[in-house]
């Protein structure tokens, strides 16, 4: 892997990675490396979503810079960096829950099947209703497991009678890999599950409303392998229904998961490849350094 | 490392005994309170207590129809004029032949209480028939004559230092002897708005008028200060000048002194508004003032402290912003909400500051029946009676003390049973 650093721009030759500084200024000048638009394949025949030019702010703050992405359908495209990279951020422009924090502001254009997601005429109440998400810890209301997964149905009428509600809740439950475990308990409370239960109810809670496109953030963060597995195997079964982006920390989760994944570095998107192409050839000298763990 | 070790080992001595003596000095406050708490307690029941007894004199009333001046084929209205009072003057002389002359004449009406003609109008107004015979009746004793039997009056003390002259003292041993005497509940005490007579004084008339001024404040003050809560909290544009300015106002109402609020009322909902005075309305206008800041800055707290997670997981799932307030942040916030509201009405309950400018500190009598109706609150009523001069009014001031913390352990009982319900494990 050391053959790519000499033809990297701006990146110190294979001399100076073995002289005499110390290992924190060897970190921090691979850290350095520019960043020139985005290497690989970022687009896709008929994406699902779409991002071109994405750039968001915190106030002053810019977190998100140039950022142009499809997203295929029915594929599950992991996104991974360092903390602090931004890729959490592009994940929640895609359903605006930035909308939610008062000082952010998202330029650019964001499609969802062609659609802009920003536009005017455009409600942000349907389109999380069409965009579900996950979120890194657990957050099922403190509510039965049945009203839990009912409230989305209920906030989107989209069951007429108790019947057809009842049925969405089995199916969701059925299709999130809770339903065997928790059937006879549907009206004990959500939060009394275990921790991976608790982040299945949240997908059951979040494909209750039929969702097109589901975003998951940090998923398994807070779980332990066992979960994790549980989870991932899930995610693998609802990619033919659903299409899928998830931000993840584990490398091994994104490689075991995903079909495409995109590297995001200090609010930039570096590489965005095949999966398996980015995790034994990456394109660029960032997304290597950052998968064989020289930093993160 | 020994030598760190022996640092240690020398400081540890220390650091156990200032925590032992902040154990202490957290019992010893803690006793104090306690101990004043039951002194109060003690002190209240003690003198309180014998306000929910009462003295009842029993008067065998020849209801002759020369003296009521009626027979009993009058009509109601002339039943209603005719002359009891002497009907009772002229009974009471046939029990006590020996009182001769003015001082002891009156000495002998003042026995019963006043109210005794009316209690026999009443009766008779109801069986006509009653005219032409001779009946026991009960009627309230006078407040002297009750301060005496409940023990309060010394026999001793020179004639000229008590209400009760010895002539009384020898009626009244002889009422006893013969079983005319009687101490009663005190029902009285509960269904009879305010008196100048102790007797007949009750606290009927203030506890609707505190219930009408609660009733008043809490529609008012309950969801005024939730939805000011849950805007500033969740709606309000952030670090914007006009925001915080509003909310360093509301921090600092909260300890303005009560009195500047009846002065606000006054001037606005009396003289402006043209609320009529003296109703539980303005009271409960003035007094939802006083308890907005209480109320607002105890369920702002409570907003922030819904866990952020639970509302996006509602804004994920399509939920408008008022639908995640009223679905999720406002039920958890609940608990923390009605404790501020508990701490805000129990403070308006106790309060008479702010309803002295609007004209609820006042002699009421009449049981109010509505919001609009004139009328006086419980500590107004427990501050008119200890002004006032008469023995009987000492207990009965207790007693409404009593009957006011009654008042509050009901309601903060509700509340409490209220918080329970919404209070839910994580």
């Amino acid at each position: 892997m050391t053959d790519v650093l000499p033809t990297m721009p701006g990146l110190p030759t294979g001399e100076t990675v073995v002289d005499d500084t110390p290992p924190m200024t060897e970190t921090r000048e691979e850290f350095d490396v520019e960043i020139k638009g985005t290497v690989g394949a970022p687009f896709v025949d008929d994406p699902k979503m779409s991002a071109r030019h994405s750039n968001v702010f915190y106030g002053e703050k810019q977190a998100i810079f140039d950022v142009s992405l499809d997203i295929g359908r029915n594929e599950i495209i992991a996104m991974i960096g360092p903390s602090g990279c931004g890729k959490s951020t592009f994940l929640r422009t895609l359903n605006r829950m930035n909308d939610t924090i008062p000082i952010c502001r998202v330029e650019g254009e964001h499609c969802l099947d062609g659609e802009d997601i920003y536009a005017p005429d455009q409600d942000p109440v349907l389109l999380r209703a069409r965009v579900g998400m996950v979120f890194q810890k657990p957050n099922p209301f403190p509510k039965s497991i049945y009203d839990n997964v009912a409230y989305g149905p209920r906030l989107h009428g989209l069951a007429r009678t108790r019947a057809e509600l009842d049925e969405i809740v089995e199916k969701s439950l059925v299709r999130a890999g809770l339903f065997n475990e928790v059937k006879d308990d549907l009206h004990k409370p959500g939060t009394g599950l275990s921790g991976g239960q608790q982040q299945r109810l949240c997908i059951a809670r979040a494909i209750a409303v039929d969702p097109e496109v589901i975003l998951m953030d940090e998923p398994t963060s807070a779980l332990d392998p066992i979960a994790t597995a549980t989870i991932e195997e899930l995610m693998d079964e609802l990619k033919s229904r659903y299409t899928i982006a998830v931000v993840t920390h584990s490398m091994q989760q994104a490689a075991r998961v995903s079909q495409r994944t995109a590297y995001f570095h200090m609010g930039k998107l570096v590489e965005v490849n095949p999966t398996n192409q980015v995790f034994t050839t990456p394109q660029h000298q960032l997304t290597e350094n950052y998968i064989t763990g020289r930093f993160g | 490392m020994t030598a760190t070790r022996d640092r240690i080992e020398a400081t540890l001595r220390k650091r156990y005994r200032r925590e032992r003596l902040f154990r202490f000095f957290g019992l010893v406050s803690l006793g104090i309170s306690f101990l004043f708490l039951l002194i109060l307690l003690f002190t209240i029941f003690r003198t309180g207590l014998p306000a929910f007894q009462q003295t009842w004199i029993k008067i065998d009333v020849d209801l002759d129809p020369a003296v009521l001046g009626v027979d009993r084929h009058a009509s109601q209205d002339e039943l209603f004029g005719a002359n009891y009072a002497k009907a009772i003057k002229v009974s009471l002389r046939k029990i006590f032949p020996d009182a001769k002359g003015r001082k002891k004449k009156r000495g002998l009406k003042n026995l019963v209480s006043n109210s005794a003609p009316w209690q026999l109008r009443d009766a008779v107004m109801k069986h006509p028939d009653l005219i032409g015979t001779t009946h026991a009746f009960w009627f309230l004793a006078k407040d002297e004559v009750d301060v005496f039997m409940k023990g309060r009056i010394d026999r001793n003390l020179p004639e000229s230092d008590r209400r009760l002259k010895d002539f009384q003292l020898a009626w009244i041993d002889k009422l006893l002897a013969e079983g005319r005497l009687e101490k009663r509940f005190n029902t009285t005490l509960f269904t009879a708005g305010d008196s100048r007579e102790p007797e007949q004084a009750g606290v009927a008339g203030a506890i609707m008028g505190s219930f009408f001024t609660m009733l008043v404040t809490l529609l008012l003050s309950f969801p005024i200060g939730v939805a000011a809560a849950a805007y500033l909290e969740e709606f309000a544009p952030q670090n914007n000048r006009w925001v915080d300015f509003i909310e360093v106002n509301i921090n600092n109402l909260a300890a303005v002194p009560s009195i500047i609020f009846g002065l606000l009322g006054l001037a606005v909902f009396i003289n402006f508004f043209g609320v009529p005075r003296s109703t539980p309305l303005v009271g409960g206008l003035v007094l939802t003032l006083m308890t907005l800041p209480t109320i607002i800055i105890a369920s702002r707290a409570a907003i922030k402290s819904v866990p952020p997670s639970i509302k996006q997981a509602a804004i994920g799932l399509g939920a408008s912003p008022v639908q995640t307030l009223f679905h999720h942040t406002l039920p958890l916030a609940m608990p923390g909400i009605l404790t501020g509201t508990i701490i805000g009405m129990a403070q308006a309950l106790g309060e008479t500051a702010p309803l002295l400018m609007i004209g609820m500190v006042a002699f009421v009598v009449d049981i109010p029946h509505g919001i609009l109706d004139p009328a006086t609150v419980m500590p107004v009523q427990v501050y008119l009676w200890s002004d006032s001069p008469e023995r009987a009014f000492v207990e009965r001031t207790s007693a409404a003390i009593i009957i006011l913390l009654g008042f509050l352990v009901v309601m903060n009982s509700a509340a409490i049973l209220l918080r329970r319900r919404f209070e839910r494990k994580w």
